[in-house]
C-alpha cells in the first residue's frame, strides 16, 4: 500500500476549461440560429469553415512547439475562435477571407504570445480587422435578409452558399435551382446610417431606403438572440455581468445624450444596442477572459471603455461597426486598469 | 426557543460549497476509546518550544500524569494517556506536513488504565485568573480546532486588549469532519460550562457559538444547554449559512460581527477571542474534574473504511489502530489524509500518531479524491478571485509565484491567504494554485533569511573595516610624531656639533636644551594670551613684565636657564590658581620648575621688591593655588627657611579658601619637608623614595647651604648676531657663563628666544619624554656629579619644585674666565647632566603626584 503524498486541497470542481469553452459555444447558438434563419446558411457554413481552419492552425502549432495534441486541442479554444469569427464575418464571405482571418488569428494572435492565456489581444477580433482593414469590399458585402419562409425562391440554398463561399465548388456542388444566382447584398444598418449622408435620420428610417423594416427586425432578432445566449452564461456563472452591463449601459448613455441633442444626425440608442454586433460583442467578444481586466472595478472600467469607444468610433470613425476596434484598443488598457484597481483585501485598510 | 434569528449576520466575500460527504461518519454516537499496543507522544506538537520530558525509559505512568512539563511561554505540557510504562524517549516520524522526525514518548500501557491523582478545582470562580491559566496551562490544553496553539496564552491577552466578544467555533464547514458535531450533540453542557470557565477568565460582554446550518441536532442540543444553564443573556447561539471556509477564525468573525481582523493582527487586537468546542470541553475537564487533555473526538471516514464514525481517542494512539478498528480496506486506501479534504495534510505511513490537533482521518479511494488533473494555462477567467475568502487577487499571485516575482506578490498581500483551497478547488484550469503560493512564500522564507544574516555580516565586516582603519591611523599619527621628534632632535644634534666645543654634546645636554625652549615657546604663549585677554592686564602680567624686562635690564650675567626659568615663573604666577596648568607643564618639560626657580631666584636677588609686589599680590589672594603661594612665600624668604617656610606656607595655605590644592603641591610640599628635615636623602618611612627623590633631597639641601648667585649664571655670548637654535643658544650660554659674559647677549637671546623655540617645545618635550626611563642612571650620574662638584649645583630644578628659589638653576657656577676647556667641559657635563636629572627627576615627581 503506498500512498499517494500530495499537498492540499485534496477536492476540485468537477470541470475544466474544456467545459468552460464547449457552454460558451452553445451559448452563440441561438445568435447562430437567428441568423441561418434569416440570413441563410452563410454563417453556419462559415462557422463550420472556420472552425476547422482553427484546428487545423492550432494543431499545427503544437506539433511544431511539441506539445501533446490531444491536452491542447481539448480546451476548444481554437473552436471558440472559429465560432466566433464564422459569426463574425459576412454570410457571403470568401473562404480564403475566413481562411486568412481565422489562421492569423490563431497563429499570430494567440500562439506566438504563447498559447491560451497568453495572448494580450482577442485572436478573433485580431483576425476580424486584419481582413477588415486588408479586404475591405468583401468585408462590406452583407447579404439581405432573406428569410428562408418568406420567398422560398428567392433564398439561396445550402448548395448555393456553399458555391458562392467556396467558388471553385461550384463545378462539383450541383445547384438546386438552376443559374447562377446573384446574391443580393446590403449594407448593415449601421452602414447605412453612417453614410446616409444628408438625409436626417427620420427620413433614413421612413424613406427605408436601405434598411426595410424587416431586415432590421432580422437585425435585432439575431442580436437578441446572442443576448439571450450571454444571459445564460451569466446565469452559469461563466462569467459576470459587470463588462456586458457596463459596455451596454455606456454605449447607451452616450446615445441618448448625443441623441438626445440632435436627433437627426443621431442614431437613437435601439439602433447601436440591436445593430451590428454589439450583443455579440458584448456576451462573447469583451467578456474573453484573458484579454479583458480581471477585478470587478477593473471590469466596470474595461467595459465602459468599450462602449464608450464603440459609440465614437461608430459616430466619427471610419467604419460603421467598431466593436473589434474598440475590444482591441481596450485590451491594449486592460493591464493598466488591473493595476490600478486591486480590490480591498481582507484585514487591509484600503487599496494599495 | 429564544434563540437570536440570524438577521444580522454578516457574510464574507467568496468561498465555496464543496459536497459535504459528512453523512457518513454521524450515523452512530462517539465510541469510547480503545487502547492500542503502545501509545506515541511527540513532545513537540504546536508552534513554540518543545516540552522538556519529565520521565525516563523505564519508568512506569499513570493516567493523567505529566511526563513532559512546558518550556517557554508558548508551550504546553503533555500527559500519560493512560497508564503502562515508558519504554522509550526516541526520534520518531511526526504526523506533519513536512514529514520529519522529532523526539516523543513512546508508553506501552499496561491495560489497568490507573488513573494519577487528579486535582480540580472545587469552585473555579474563586480563583484568580493567573491561577486557572496556570490550571489550563498544566493541563497540556491546546486549541484542538485544528493549529492546536496553547489555550493559556491564547487565554490571556495583552492589557491593552480588552475582549469584548468570546465567540466559540462550532461552524466545521470542512466537508468530511464531524467531530465538533458529535461532541455538541452528546456532550453540550460540557461545551457550554466549558464556554462558562473561559467567559470567566476573559470576562466578554457577549459569548457567541457560531454553528453551520447543516447541524440542527447541535443546534438544538446547545440551545437547551444555554437554557438549561440560564445563560440565555450572555451566550447567544448562532446559526450562520453553510459555506467553506466560514469555519476560519476570520471569516468566522466576519460573520458574527461584521467587524475584520486587521492585516498582521491576532483578534485579539479588536477584542475577540475565538475558540473550538472541543478545547471548551477540555478546559472544563481541566477545571471541575482536573483531567488533563489525555484524548480527543477524532472521525474516521473515507470510502476506503467500510466503518464511519467517530472515536474518542486516547492522544499517541497509532492510526493503524483506529483503521483497524474501523475496518480498513488496504487494498482501496489510496490517500490517507489527516484532517479535512481541503487543509489537511497527507501522512506516509499508518503508523503515525495521533495528536492533540488530530481532527480528521479521512481514509480516501482513489475514486474519491482522484489524482489531480494536469494544469492547464491559466485563462484568467477570474473564478479564484471570485471565490477567495480573503478578497485576494489570486490569479496575479500565481503569475507572480510562478514568475518568482516575490515581491510583487508581497504586495498582493501574498501572505494574507489562509491556504483555504477555495481558489484551487474553483479554477477550471485545475491549476494547483495553494501549492504556488506555498512555494511562493517558502522562496521569501528563505530569501528573508539570507537577506538578515547577510546584513549582519555586512555589519560586522564594516565594523572590523572601521576598527581597523582607526588602528591604522593611530599608528601613523604615532609615527608621524616620532619622525618629527627624531627630526628635530637630529636638527638640534646637527646644530650643537657645529660648535666645535660642543662636539661632545650628549643626548642629555640636546634634551636640557629642548626643556628650555619648551618654556620659552610656553612663556611666549602665555605672554601672547595676556595681550588677548579682554581683562585688564593683571598686576602679575605687569609685574612679571617688569620682571622680565628688568631682567632685560639687568645688567647681571645669567644663563639663558635662569632666564627661561624666570620667564616660566612669571607665567605660571600669570596663570593664577590654575596649578594644573603649572603642573601639566611641568609635565611637559622637566625644566618648567628649573625656570620657575631661576625666575624667582633672579627676581629675589636682582629685584627683590619685584618680587616682594608679586609675592604679596598673589597672596593678597585672587585664589591662587598653593603652588604659587609656596612659590612666592619661597621667593621671598630665605633659602634655608624656604623649605620650611614653604612646607609650612603650604600646610597655611591649606586653610586659606583657595582652590583646592593640587596632590601634586601637597606632594610636593611634602616631599620637601621630607627633603628638608632630612638633609640626606635616604629613605623615609611614609614614602619610599627612589633613587632620584634621594638626589633631589640631597641636591636641595646642598642649594639650599650655599646661595648660588643668580647673576653668576649666564653666560653672554652675544657673539653671534644670527639667530641661534635654542641648544645652540644653550651651549654659547654656558661657554659665555664659563668664560663670565656679560648678560646682554643672554637677554638679547632670551629675546629672540622667546619666538622661535615654540617648534622645539613639542621636540624638547618629546626628548624629555623619551628620556625619562634613563632617569634613573641619569639621576645617578647626577648624583655623583653633584658629589663630586658641590659648586656644580644643578639646579634646583631637581628639587621638590619651587622649594628653592635662590638655590637653582644656574648650572653654572665658576665664573672663571680662566676656566681650562677641559674644567669648562667638566662642569658642563655636570650641568646637563644635573639639569637632565633634575628634569627626569621633576617629571617623575610630578607624574608620582
Amino acid at each position: 500500500m503506498s500512498l499517494l503524498r500530495i499537498t492540499s486541497p485534496h477536492l476540485s470542481r468537477r470541470g475544466n476549461t474544456g467545459d468552460v469553452m464547449l457552454l460558451v459555444i452553445m451559448a452563440t447558438l441561438p445568435g447562430l440560429a437567428m441568423l441561418t434563419w434569416f440570413f441563410g446558411w452563410g454563417n453556419l457554413i462559415n462557422v463550420v469553415w472556420a472552425s476547422l481552419v482553427a484546428v487545423a492552425c492550432e494543431a499545427l502549432v503544437l506539433v511544431l512547439r511539441r506539445r501533446p495534441l490531444s491536452h491542447y486541442l481539448t480546451d476548444y479554444s481554437a473552436i471558440l475562435t472559429g465560432v466566433l469569427l464564422g459569426l463574425s464575418l459576412p454570410s457571403l464571405a470568401p473562404w480564403w477571407l475566413t481562411l486568412i482571418a481565422t489562421a492569423f488569428a490563431i497563429i499570430v494572435a494567440k500562439h506566438l504570445y504563447g498559447g491560451m492565456g497568453q495572448n494580450p489581444f482577442n485572436p478573433a477580433m485580431i483576425g476580424y480587422a486584419l481582413v477588415l482593414i486588408s479586404f475591405p469590399v468583401e468585408m462590406t458585402s452583407w447579404l439581405a435578409p432573406q428569410t428562408l419562409s418568406i420567398a422560398p425562391g428567392q433564398a439561396m440554398g445550402f448548395a448555393d452558399t456553399l458555391s458562392a463561399i467556396f467558388p471553385f465548388l461550384s463545378e462539383i456542388v450541383l445547384s438546386v435551382s438552376d443559374g447562377a444566382f446573384d446574391a443580393v447584398t446590403m449594407a448593415t444598418p449601421l452602414d447605412a446610417f453612417k453614410h446616409k449622408g444628408a438625409v436626417t435620420a427620420e427620413e433614413f428610417w421612413a424613406a427605408e431606403l436601405v434598411v426595410s423594416p424587416e431586415s432590421w427586425k432580422a437585425w435585432q432578432l439575431v442580436s437578441i438572440g446572442f443576448f439571450a445566449g450571454g444571459a445564460y452564461l451569466i446565469y452559469r456563472k461563466i462569467f459576470t455581468w459587470h463588462i456586458p452591463v457596463s459596455m451596454l449601459a455606456a454605449l447607451t448613455l452616450l446615445s441618448l445624450i448625443f441623441w438626445s441633442t440632435d436627433p437627426s444626425n443621431f442614431a437613437y440608442p435601439e439602433l447601436h444596442l440591436l445593430g451590428g454586433a454589439t450583443m455579440l460583442g458584448a456576451f462573447f467578444i469583451a467578456t474573453d477572459p484573458v484579454t479583458a481586466a480581471t477585478s470587478i472595478k477593473g471590469k466596470l472600467y474595461y467595459g465602459a471603455g468599450i462602449g464608450i469607444l464603440i459609440y465614437v468610433i461608430r459616430s466619427w470613425g471610419n467604419y460603421p461597426d467598431a466593436v473589434a476596434f474598440a475590444v482591441l484598443l481596450m485590451n491594449f488598457v486592460a493591464p493598466l486598469i488591473d493595476h490600478y484597481t486591486q480590490p480591498r483585501a481582507y484585514g487591509h485598510k484600503s487599496t494599495k | 426557543m429564544n434563540w437570536q434569528p440570524n438577521k444580522h449576520l454578516h457574510t464574507f466575500h467568496g468561498g465555496i460549497h464543496p459536497p459535504e460527504n459528512k453523512n457518513q461518519s454521524t450515523q452512530a454516537p462517539i465510541e469510547a476509546a480503545l487502547l492500542p499496543d503502545k501509545l506515541i507522544l511527540p513532545l513537540q506538537q504546536h508552534i513554540g518550544q518543545q516540552a522538556k520530558s519529565q520521565v525516563q525509559v523505564g519508568d512506569s505512568v499513570l493516567k493523567g500524569q505529566m511526563i513532559a512539563e512546558p518550556t517557554g511561554y508558548v508551550s504546553a505540557a503533555i500527559h500519560a494517556p493512560t497508564s503502562g510504562t515508558v519504554t522509550a524517549i526516541e526520534t520518531h516520524a511526526l504526523p506533519h506536513p513536512s514529514g520529519l522526525s522529532e523526539r516523543c514518548i513512546i508508553i506501552t500501557p499496561d491495560g489497568k488504565d490507573t488513573w494519577a491523582e487528579l486535582t480540580p478545582v472545587a469552585d473555579y470562580q474563586q480563583l484568580d485568573k493567573s491561577e486557572l491559566l496556570q490550571h489550563i496551562g498544566n493541563a497540556g490544553i491546546t486549541g484542538l480546532g485544528g493549529a492546536g496553539f496553547p489555550t493559556s496564552v491564547k487565554l490571556n491577552p495583552a492589557e491593552d486588549s480588552p475582549i469584548n466578544t468570546l465567540i466559540l467555533n462550532a461552524a466545521e464547514c470542512e466537508p468530511y469532519i464531524t467531530a465538533d458535531d458529535m461532541l455538541m450533540r452528546e456532550r453540550a453542557e460540557e461545551v457550554i460550562q466549558g464556554l462558562q470557565i473561559i467567559a470567566h477568565i476573559l470576562q466578554p460582554e457577549q459569548c457567541l457559538i457560531g454553528i453551520e446550518n447543516n447541524k440542527p441536532e447541535a443546534i438544538e442540543a446547545l440551545q437547551h444547554a444555554v437554557e438549561a444553564l440560564q445563560l440565555t443573556q450572555l451566550i447567544h447561539v448562532e446559526r450562520i449559512p453553510v459555506k467553506y471556509p466560514s469555519g476560519g477564525e476570520k471569516q468566522l468573525i466576519q460573520i458574527l460581527t461584521g467587524k475584520e481582523v486587521p492585516n498582521g493582527g491576532i483578534p485579539a487586537d479588536i477584542g475577540i477571542v475565538c475558540h473550538n468546542v472541543g478545547t471548551a470541553v477540555a478546559v472544563y475537564r481541566a477545571i471541575v474534574k482536573g483531567e488533563p487533555l489525555i484524548s480527543r473526538i477524532t472521525t474516521i471516514t473515507g470510502d476506503a473504511v467500510a466503518r464511519q464514525g467517530n472515536i474518542e481517542v486516547l492522544l499517541g494512539t497509532p492510526i493503524e489502530a483506529l483503521l483497524t478498528h474501523f475496518d480498513i480496506q488496504q487494498n482501496q486506501l489510496h490517500r490517507l489524509i489527516m484532517g479535512g479534504p481541503m487543509m489537511g495534510f497527507t501522512l506516509d505511513s499508518v503508523a503515525l500518531p495521533v495528536v492533540k490537533a488530530t481532527n480528521c482521518i479521512l481514509a480516501a479511494t482513489n475514486r474519491e479524491l482522484p489524482d489531480p488533473a494536469p494544469e492547464q494555462a491559466c485563462i484568467r477567467c477570474g473564478m479564484c478571485a471570485d471565490a477567495c475568502p480573503a478578497t485576494l487577487l489570486p490569479q496575479q499571485l500565481y503569475w507572480f509565484s510562478k514568475s518568482r516575482e516575490f515581491d510583487k506578490a508581497l504586495s498582493h498581500n501574498l501572505l494574507d491567504c489562509i491556504e483555504c483551497g477555495a481558489c484551487s478547488y474553483v479554477c477550471p484550469s485545475n491549476i494547483p494554485l495553494v501549492q504556488y503560493y506555498r512555494f511562493a512564500k517558502g522562496e521569501i522564507r528563505i530569501e528573508e533569511h539570507e537577506r538578515t544574516s547577510s546584513d549582519h555580516a555586512r555589519q560586522r565586516f564594516e565594523a572590523r573595516t572601521a576598527r581597523l582603519e582607526q588602528e591604522e591611523a593611530e599608528k601613523e599619527a604615532k609615527r608621524k610624531a616620532r619622525a618629527e621628534a627624531a627630526a628635530a632632535s637630529k636638527k638640534a644634534k646637527t646644530a650643537t656639533s657645529e660648535d666645535g666645543d660642543k662636539a661632545a654634546v650628549d643626548p642629555k645636554a640636546a634634551v636640557v636644551q629642548a626643556a628650555l625652549e619648551r618654556a620659552k615657546a610656553r612663556k611666549a604663549q602665555k605672554a601672547a594670551a595676556a595681550k588677548d585677554t579682554a581683562d585688564a592686564p593683571s598686576a602679575d602680567t605687569i609685574v612679571n613684565k617688569s620682571a622680565t624686562e628688568k631682567a632685560k635690564d639687568a645688567a647681571p650675567v645669567m644663563s639663558a636657564v635662569e632666564r627661561a626659568k624666570a620667564r616660566k615663573a612669571a607665567r605660571a604666577e600669570e596663570q593664577g590658581s590654575d596649578s594644573e596648568k603649572a603642573a601639566q607643564g611641568e609635565k611637559k618639560t622637566g625644566g618648567l620648575t628649573a625656570l620657575e626657580k631661576a625666575k624667582a631666584k633672579r627676581a629675589q636677588n636682582s629685584d627683590v621688591p619685584a618680587v616682594q609686589e608679586k609675592t604679596q599680590e598673589k597672596t593678597e589672594g585672587k585664589g591662587l593655588s598653593a603652588l604659587e603661594r609656596a612659590k612666592a612665600k619661597r621667593a621671598a624668604g630665605n633659602d634655608e627657611q624656604s623649605a620650611e617656610a614653604a612646607s609650612n606656607t603650604g600646610s597655611d595655605q591649606e586653610a586659606k579658601p583657595a582652590k583646592a590644592m593640587s596632590a601634586l603641591e601637597k606632594a610636593k610640599a611634602k616631599r620637601t619637608q621630607a627633603a628638608a628635615q632630612d638633609s640626606s636623602a635616604t629613605r623615609t618611612e611614609d614614602k619610599p623614595l627612589s633613587a632620584l627623590e634621594r638626589a633631589k633631597a640631597k641636591r636641595a639641601s646642598a642649594a639650599q647651604t650655599e646661595a648660588p648667585a643668580v647673576e653668576q649664571a649666564a653666560p653672554a655670548p652675544a657673539d653671534e648676531a644670527k639667530p641661534l637654535t635654542a641648544l645652540e643658544r644653550a651651549k654659547l650660554k654656558r661657554a659665555q657663563a664659563a668664560t663670565g659674559n656679560t648678560a646682554e647677549s643672554v637677554d638679547k637671546r632670551a629675546g629672540d628666544n622667546t619666538g622661535d623655540s615654540v617648534s622645539d617645545s613639542a621636540a624638547e618635550s618629546t626628548e624629555a619624554g623619551s628620556e625619562k626611563p634613563m632617569s634613573a642612571l641619569e639621576r645617578a650620574k647626577a648624583k655623583r656629579a653633584t658629589v663630586a662638584q658641590s659648586t656644580a649645583e644643578n639646579s634646583e630644578a631637581a628639587a621638590p619644585a619651587r622649594t628653592t628659589e635662590s638655590a637653582t638653576e644656574s648650572p653654572v657656577e665658576k665664573p672663571a674666565a680662566a676656566m681650562s676647556a677641559l674644567e669648562r667641559a667638566k662642569a658642563k657635563r655636570a650641568e646637563k647632566a644635573a639639569q637632565q636629572a633634575a628634569d627626569n627627576s621633576n617629571a617623575d615627581t610630578d607624574k608620582r603626584d
